[in-house]
């Protein structure tokens, strides 16, 4: 069992836990996962490593509101104990010295890329962030992702906060202006990665993304999370989940996430017959 | 000597129309008086052959003469001696290629059936000798540490047996139950988890920590173990990483390789889906690829969610496939649907990614191969189309990267099996031994116990210097 030690709802859907797991807190590094189950029930689910902190013994984790096992997550709070959390798994996201760094973040993934901005400032590159919520009321970790990025670029889809627009238009003004861009590390929903990849490629600027398949086992085991890279088939839970953008089939990786439409539309229901949650 | 008796005893079983609907377990055991008929069968012969097909040499004719007695607590005492699992042996075993091949009644074409016999000790002892399973007098401790990596049969044994013998042991775990394949794998109805279980809990009765949740080669290294405190370490962590053909269409949607499908059904129940959160497919056609006990419970796996036409793919014919015999008598008698010497070319999909239907070649037997079986060969020219809206590949495990690769100077072959000794499992690498399906390639539970125990009793030697 794992205590959550601290529950924060960051904005309305995405919440963040610090998870007591001093083991997987010593060996985490930036891009790794952890893969969770709630309960003697539930489903083992992949959620990217945000921190850790091997003092405390902690590992945090920022998850989004999406189906099933989400929502029961977010029902947990501070003191409440996860079943399973096991970790660190994947490859670690390559740091070195590139020159110039893009990390380009959607949604809840600014969490994710926190840690592998600061290792990339680390490691003397010049970072540039960029960050895109849908509205001004999804906006968090601003000032979080400032702090270990030379410049920020926040948009909102809508324009309520920030720039208006999507998070590839400033991206594309980088490269168009000349910034010399060593490489691009582009997390979030894979049609925001999807098209990262699409505005660099003309730019010949290698574009990392970290791929989110349905997992099971998250070490090798099943195949479930097979992507294709470069015509070659891999597993993404122990070949990455960062592969190289531009030799990622999208539409495998698209038609792969959807396996399970009806299923858990039918767990939800069923969920949320029980629960009375009321969403 | 008396008569000798022909008939063995059928083993009474779910009717196939009924089984092939619920995940119970489809052979019932045999009842006492049953049993001991069938063990009057045996004719105790002073040659003992039977013993030779055991790969951890159970004294058969020994707990077949108590169960005859119908003294079962000597049967019980005499067979767990040399098999801590015999519940698990009794109903997986091979027996027609070992125990039961050389018995000398096998030429007359009626072995003993020595394994349904094993398997009624063992449900007798847990049913009527409830604390039998209860910790031994356990010796003063040495103060020795063994970590062992893996706890299906082969790392379980190594750790009872080394924990039996005063060592302080722990088993690491990757998946967030203990047993390997016989959990995550081998369907309920084959093995109740129940039995599982019972030995995993026996095995922590005696002392041993089993830190589930635990991957190896990513939380910690060998190399991290042996620094901090563990004396030798036992890798036994299988043939788990599964293989696919590499022919087109592989990847679309509602191909599954047999792990992922046996491990959603039995490890993460979703037969009982959505009682139980993770879902799995229920294919109307159901091609499952391959000869194997994997194929075979996969097949009836997707029989038992409520596929209407299963049909198992095979490449050569049916004396080639290495399946245990009973398991391919049930599968047959359920109803799946055999398709033999026949190969998949390529897979078909629809728009939406979904696989609608497979290619196949017919094929024929040539010379034999390495292993002894004739070789498949394609007829060329011979191709057609099989409607089916899910695939199970069952083509095959090898041993899973993340611990060799993680381990400098643990030699591995070009397959990514271990190298280790045959006879003591001990590993190129200092202080490292290993066993069971990660040196052999996927094998028997019962091969890999024997490898577990052979591993113990060397470690022991090694830490008595
Ligand atoms: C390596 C990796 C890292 C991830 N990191 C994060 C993270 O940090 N924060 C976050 O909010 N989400 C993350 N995800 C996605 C997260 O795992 C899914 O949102 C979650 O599994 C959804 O489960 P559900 O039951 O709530 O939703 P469901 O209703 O079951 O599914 C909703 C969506 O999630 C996907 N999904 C469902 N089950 C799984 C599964 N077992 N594995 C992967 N995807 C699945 C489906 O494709 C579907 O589109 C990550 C995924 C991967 C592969
Ligand atoms: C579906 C199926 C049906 C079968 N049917 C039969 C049968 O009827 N009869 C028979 O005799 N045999 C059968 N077998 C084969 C038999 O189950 C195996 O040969 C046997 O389980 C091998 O035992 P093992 O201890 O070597 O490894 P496994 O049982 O594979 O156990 C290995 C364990 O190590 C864990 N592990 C792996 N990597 C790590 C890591 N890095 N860190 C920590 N833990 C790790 C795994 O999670 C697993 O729990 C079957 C196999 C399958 C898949
Ligand atoms: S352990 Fe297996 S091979 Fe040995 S006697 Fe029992 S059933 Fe036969
Ligand atoms: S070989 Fe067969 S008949 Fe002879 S002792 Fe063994 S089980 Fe009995
Ligand atoms: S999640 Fe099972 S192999 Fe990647």
């Amino acid at each position: 069992m794992y205590k959550i030690l601290l529950k924060e709802d960051l904005v309305p859907g995405i919440h963040l836990f610090k998870v007591a797991a001093p083991n997987v807190a010593k060996k985490a590094c930036p891009g790794q996962f952890v893969v969770i189950r709630i309960d003697e029930r539930g489903e083992r689910i992949p959620l990217t490593i945000a921190d850790w902190d091997e003092e405390e013994g902690s590992v945090t984790i920022v998850f989004m509101e999406v189906g099933t096992t989400t929502r029961r997550l977010a029902w947990l709070g501070t003191g409440d104990f996860i079943t399973d959390f096991v970790g660190p798994l994947g490859l670690p996201t390559h740091i070195d010295k590139f020159g110039t760094v893009v990390c380009v973040a959607g949604g809840f993934a600014v969490a994710t890329i926190v840690p592998i901005a600061r290792a990339m400032r680390r490691e003397g590159n010049k970072v540039i962030s960029i960050m895109g919520a849908r509205n001004k009321s999804l906006i968090f970790w601003e000032e979080r992702l400032r702090s270990v990025s030379d410049q920020l670029i926040a948009t909102t889809d809508d324009g309520s906060y920030a720039r208006k627009g999507l998070v590839t238009e400033p991206l594309k003004e980088l490269l168009e202006n000349g910034e010399k861009v060593a490489r691009v590390i582009a997390i979030g929903p894979s049609i925001m990665m999807k098209f990262c990849a699409k505005t660099t490629e003309p730019f010949g600027v290698k574009t990392i993304v970290s791929l989110n398949p349905i997992m099971v086992d998250g070490t090798g085991m099943c195949g479930c999370c097979r992507v294709s890279v470069g015509g070659v088939t891999k597993f993404a839970c122990v070949d990455g989940p960062d592969f190289d953008g531009h030799q990622v089939d999208w539409d495998l990786l698209f038609a792969r996430q959807r396996i399970y439409l009806d299923e858990e539309k039918r767990s939800l229901e069923q969920w949320q017959g029980q629960s009375g949650s009321c969403s | 000597m008396a008569k000798l008796n022909l008939n063995r005893v059928p083993m009474p079983r779910q009717d196939p129309k009924i089984r092939g609907r619920n995940y119970n377990e489809v052979a019932l055991g045999y009842s006492l008086e049953q049993a001991r008929e069938e063990a009057s069968r045996c004719i105790q012969c002073p040659k003992r052959s039977c013993v030779e097909g055991c790969p951890v040499e159970v004294d058969i004719p020994g707990f077949i003469q108590a169960i005859r007695d119908g003294d079962m607590p000597e049967a019980v005492r005499i067979l767990k001696s040399k098999n801590s699992l015999p519940g698990i042996c009794g109903r997986v075993c091979p027996q027609e290629t070992q125990c039961e091949a050389t018995c000398s009644l096998a030429k007359k074409g009626a072995p003993v059936a020595i394994g349904r016999l094993e398997r009624f000790v063992a449900d007798w002892e847990r049913a009527n000798m409830p604390s039998a399973g209860s910790s031994p007098v356990l010796p003063k401790p040495t103060g020795r540490r063994v970590g062992i990596v893996g706890s299906g049969p082969s790392g379980l044994t190594a750790a009872a047996d080394l924990a039996k013998l005063g060592y302080s042991v722990t088993i690491f775990e990757a998946l967030h139950v203990a047993g390997g394949v016989l959990m995550y794998g081998i369907p309920e109805f084959r093995l109740p988890k129940e039995i599982v279980q019972a030995e995993v809990n026996y095995v922590a009765s005696l002392g041993v920590k089993i830190e589930l949740d635990s991957v190896v080669g990513k939380l910690m290294t060998i190399d991290e173990l042996l620094g901090n405190g563990y004396d030798a370490v036992f890798l036994g962590t299988g043939a788990g990483a599964p293989m696919f053909m590499n022919i087109p269409g592989e990847n679309l949607n509602g191909i599954y390789s047999a792990n992922e499908f046996l491990t959603r059904v039995n490890l993460m129940k979703a037969y009982r889906f959505p009682e139980y959160d993770t879902p799995v497919k229920v294919g109307r056609r159901v091609a499952v690829i391959g000869g194997g006990n994997v194929a075979m419970d996969s097949a009836r796996c997707a029989l038992r969610l409520g596929a209407d036409e299963v049909y198992i793919i095979y490449r050569r014919s049916e004396a080639e496939m290495p399946a245990r015999r009973e398991e391919l008598e049930n599968a047959m008698e359920e109803g799946i649907i055999f398709k033999l010497l026949t190969n998949p070319k390529r897979y078909i999909g629809n728009e939406q990614n979904w696989v609608v239907g497979m290619e196949c070649y017919e094929m024929e037997l040539g010379e034999p191969d390495e292993s002894g079986r004739r070789r498949p060969i394609v007829k060329e020219g011979s191709e057609f189309i099989i409607d089916v809206d899910m695939v199970v590949a069952a083509l095959g495990t090898r041993p899973n990267p993340l611990v060799a690769s993680t381990t400098p100077g643990l030699e591995t072959t070009k397959w990514g099996t271990v190298v280790a000794d045959e006879e003591t499992g001990k590993a190129v690498k200092d202080k490292v031994w290993a066993g069971g399906d990660i040196v052999t390639g996927a094998a028997t539970v019962i091969s890999a116990m024997g490898a577990g125990k052979r591993a113990a009793v060397d470690i022991d030697k090694y830490l008595r210097g």
